[in-house]
């Protein structure tokens, strides 16, 4: 592959090969396939693909699915870094232990991590037993949707963040500290903004991960439509009905909206490279 | 350099698959895919089995029948995206003749196979905790205050259609043929659902193990194997004052197998299903055998008298109900879209 | 709080740093987390052993002498074992193409490249089944002309495995390299190095703890994926069930002994995540004065 005209001089070989490489696998296995689906979605006329996407089950779908993965993202974000905070600077009993059971909800297949949070959350589980009582149910009801949810998202931020804390010049804080801020101060201003990509990384990654989630939020999910119905479950609906361009439409519709979300934060990114100067 | 390493990874990942992907074939051996629906996996398995000796004794060959179980309308897209089935065993006629709409089966399946190609049947019923707390006699009581049913999704799964149209059947015989009443009281039964599950045996497990709801609408021969498996102290089965008669169908899969070459093997197996032996096999996992005759008195006192209806009488088929009923925008969909 | 800190600070120098929070503050965050971590993470990992354990270890264990137990744990080390290779070298590729050189458009690179993250598990089955089912042209002539059957078959399930789990060593990398810069491939460019040797000896050992952690959940996740093998597999039996898979088809038998099987199988799986990760930490423990020697020069 020729060298590319458009990148900046460097001394370091093989950008065409790795860069080649890169775009050819990544057109193999994501591109080509998702660009049928967006393909097949013409196949609808224009009145039919409208009828689709402004359908009050769709959008009532559609907010469902997007408001409980923003809340599960940003309860993440909250406690994820507070757990990497937690895990990186306190030396305490079983740190260990926790520090490697983050990375389960990665591992755990998601039918079975469905199934074992319905089992618990239920009225007569484990945990739901002790709502019951005061008439709060938590399976089958959005707040269910919204454990399951957290559940599968809690490791994106905790990873993003954990590095960058370990990496963290601790001298800066102590010449914050020295010069007299106090310890509020010194996080917001001084531990806080170098967090933020990292925190944007892993909110847009658990983010993007619940709004397609599909495996663990079914068991735990009522499927009532307009009050517990996911939008991945519609398209299940339309495939069951060999209705393969609906569901096409509808996936590419879900599909956009989070590479808009996800492309947003990259930028963000790349920005605050430049704005603080990295590598 | 780093393609060719690239192809040779994966060329050697392909040579390690090949002999996997064709299931680690001993001589003398034939397989079978049966793609068949969710309540059914423990009939197929002891089924499977024993026409593995018929089979046998008959030719000298072994066969290995791969069961596929799902939701009926996954698997029925699973066969018409491609998936190589060599018979068809599904709860609906409905779910067959959109198999025959991909081209996959003639026209005409219905009379290769005796009774319509039906070997069995089966039913709805109710299951209740013991004791019957709720006092649940009919399909009217279920619509009472603070009765929470538990039924699957119709969208997706069978059992759940035959459940939908047993409710609506029911309203319209009481109110002498009034459809917008039978509607009305669908729409409300479906008012005490906390949960649609996506299949029959989800909706069981809802019930079972997560103790959710009041009653749980079933298949008859999942509420039988309920109270087998955890107990009659449990759960008690209501019997409906008119229920829906669940014809099953089977079918060759007939461009699949003509290109496996499997044609005798699959008809076989399918014609297995009317003998006696195999009419034990039914009704020992609690489907309502063709000819009780040929079966085990006490066995068919499972199965209790019930009026039943057909989709074909009230319903006018599975070709009109589908899409009337359960299709994008019908009935089903409409009871959801008001508030 | 931040004043308490700060008087803290003063009254007991020797144990507090003045980047630390007080002691009832530690605590409270300390506590905290455990009881975050144990309610989202410890308690369903265990109900699914106790599950397992129902009946005794006795049933348990037998869930392992059933042959499509033994066929499903065989296909998922059979897929894990192509997927985690291919999707390493394109790891490595990709971050070092994305973190080595600038070029407009990497911003929206890395996003196609985290892209199969935000799709639906099940989207990633359908647009395989879409391209390359038997009555698609590609899949139509693959099983006619060469008898290759993708969809409901192993490769299929290899692809949607490699399609889920695509971005997981790349993610690991990108950031990593990107923060170290190029200056020691510079280095040792200059000193006469050559492109393969600066990769080897250089940018190899500066991530080999990012690259080995995203082997490590690339794998897990390999072995874990549900939905979009669940679209592509076709669930026959001994042929295209992977361990997940077979989780939820015993799940779904209705003996009391399948589910004892269910948990057992995901107990397998959930145990195989807690190794992986147990093997992580004590790599990081083991070289720890490395790994510090690593981040130290940056």
């Amino acid at each position: 592959m020729a060298r590319f005209r458009f990148r900046q001089p460097s001394i370091v070989p093989g950008f065409g090969l790795t860069f080649g490489f890169t775009v050819f696998y990544l057109s193999l296995i994501v591109l080509i396939p998702i660009a049928g689906l967006f393909i097949k979605t013409f196949e609808l006329d224009w009145a039919s693909f409208q009828r689709i996407v402004t359908g009050p089950r769709f959008l009532a779908a559609l907010r469902l699915s997007f408001g409980a993965s923003l809340l599960a993202a940003l309860f993440n974000v909250v406690v994820g870094v507070l757990i990497a905070w937690v895990l990186v600077r306190y030396r305490f009993f079983a740190r260990k232990l926790l520090d490697a059971i983050i990375d389960l909800p990665f591992a755990l297949p998601t039918a079975v991590a469905g199934i074992a949070l319905t089992s618990l959350y239920v009225p007569s589980g484990w945990i739901g037993q002790l709502f019951s009582p005061y008439g709060i149910t938590i399976a089958y009801t959005p707040v269910g949707i919204w454990i399951a949810l957290v559940f599968i998202g809690l490791p994106f931020v905790v990873r993003t963040v954990q590095p960058v804390l370990e990496d963290f010049n601790r001298e800066v804080e102590e010449a914050a500290a020295t010069l007299g801020a106090p310890r509020r101060t010194t996080i917001l201003r001084v531990v806080a903004p170098p967090l933020i990509p990292a925190v944007l990384t892993g909110f847009s990654l658990a983010f993007a991960r619940a709004v397609g989630e599909y495996g663990s939020v079914i068991f735990i999910a009522g499927n009532i439509p307009r009050q517990t119905e996911i939008l991945p479950l519609l398209i299940v609906f339309r495939l069951e009905e060999r209705e393969y361009a609906a569901a096409a439409a509808i996936a590419a519709v879900m599909l956009s909206v989070s590479f808009l979300i996800l492309l947003t934060i990259n930028l963000i990114q790349v920005w605050s490279d430049r704005r603080f100067g990295n590598g | 350099m780093l393609f060719n390493r690239r192809t040779l990874v994966l060329t050697a990942a392909l040579a390690a698959a090949a002999p996997f992907s064709a299931s680690m074939p001993a001589f003398a051996q034939d397989t079978l895919n049966n793609v068949s629906y969710d309540p059914t996996r423990e009939l197929y398995r002891e089924y499977s089995e024993h026409f593995n000796k018929v089979w046998q004794a008959k030719t000298g060959r072994t066969v290995v029948v791969s069961n596929s179980h799902g939701g009926s309308g996954a698997q029925v897209r699973a066969v018409v995206e491609g998936l190589p089935a060599d018979v068809v065993t599904f709860p609906l006629e409905g779910d067959i003749l959109g198999i025959e709409a991909a081209g996959l089966i003639q026209p005409g399946w219905q009379s290769e196979f005796p009774a319509e190609s039906s070997p069995y049947t089966s039913t709805i019923v109710f299951l209740v905790r013991a004791g019957n707390p709720k006092g649940i006699k009919d399909w009217n009581d279920l619509i009472k205050d603070g009765v929470e049913v538990i039924t699957p999704n119709p969208k997706t799964s069978g059992g759940a259609r035959y459940n939908y149209l047993a409710a609506w059947a029911y309203e319209l015989e009481r109110s002498g043929g009034d459809a917008q009443k039978a509607q009305d009281f669908v729409a409300e039964l479906y008012r005490h659902v906390p949960v649609l599950d996506t299949g029959a045996r989800g909706s069981t497990n809802t019930f079972v193990q997560n103790k959710v709801g009041d009653v749980l609408l079933a298949w008859e021969n999942e509420a039988l194997l309920s109270l087998k498996e955890f107990g009659a102290g449990e759960y008690e089965i209501i019997v409906p004052s008119l229920s829906v008669l669940a014809e099953v169908k089977v079918a060759v899969v007939d461009k699949n197998v003509d290109a496996k070459g499997t044609r005798e093997i699959a008809t076989a197996f399918l014609n297995e299903l009317y003998t006696p032996e195999a009419q034990k096999i039914f009704a020992r996992n609690f489907y309502r055998p063709l000819h009780p005759d040929q079966v085990d008195p006490a066995e068919l006192a499972n199965f209790k008298d019930v009026k039943l209806i057909t989709v074909g009488e009230v319903f006018g088929g599975w070709a009109k109900a589908q899409p009337e009923h359960f299709g994008e925008g019908g009935i089903f969909d409409q009871i959801y879209s008001k508030d | 709080m931040a004043d308490v800190s700060f008087d803290a600070n003063i009254a007991a120098p020797a144990v507090q740093s003045s980047t630390d929070e007080s002691a009832p503050v530690r605590i409270a965050l300390i506590a905290l987390t455990v009881f975050v971590l144990a309610l989202f993470l410890v308690v369903p990992l265990v109900s699914i052993f106790v599950q397992a354990l129902a009946m005794g270890i006795g049933p348990a264990l037998s869930t392992f002498r059933d042959p499509e137990a033994i066929s499903a744990i065989l296909l998922t080390l059979l897929v894990a074992a192509i997927a985690v290779p291919c999707n390493l070298l394109f790891g490595i590729a990709a971050a070092w193409a994305i973190a080595k050189y600038r070029f407009p458009g990497r911003a929206f690179l890395v996003t196609l490249i985290d892209l199969p993250f935000s799709v639906s598990p099940v989207v990633a089955g359908l647009v395989y089944v879409l391209l390359l089912g038997p009555f698609t042209p590609i899949g139509a002539w693959l099983l006619e002309d060469y008898g290759v059957r993708i969809i409901f078959a192993v490769p299929g399930v290899v692809l949607a495995t490699i399609f889920v789990t695509f971005p997981f060593i790349a993610r690991e990398l990108i950031p990593l390299m990107q923060d170290q810069g190029t200056g020691d491939e510079e280095a040792a460019l200059s000193l006469g190095a050559s492109g393969w040797q600066t990769f080897r000896h250089v940018t190899l050992p500066n991530v080999k703890w990012a690259l080995l952690y995203g082997v490590l959940l690339c794998n897990a996740r390999a072995m874990g994926e549900f939905g979009a093998v669940a679209v592509i597999s076709g669930k026959l039996r001994g042929e295209t069930v992977t361990m997940p898979l077979q989780i939820e088809l015993y799940y779904q038998e209705f003996r009391a002994l399948a589910q004892v099987s269910a948990f057992s199988m995901a107990a397998v799986l959930a145990g195989l995540a807690l190794v992986t990760l147990a093997i992580k930490t004590w790599l990081e423990w083991r070289y720890a004065d490395q790994l510090a020697a690593t981040r130290a020069g940056h």
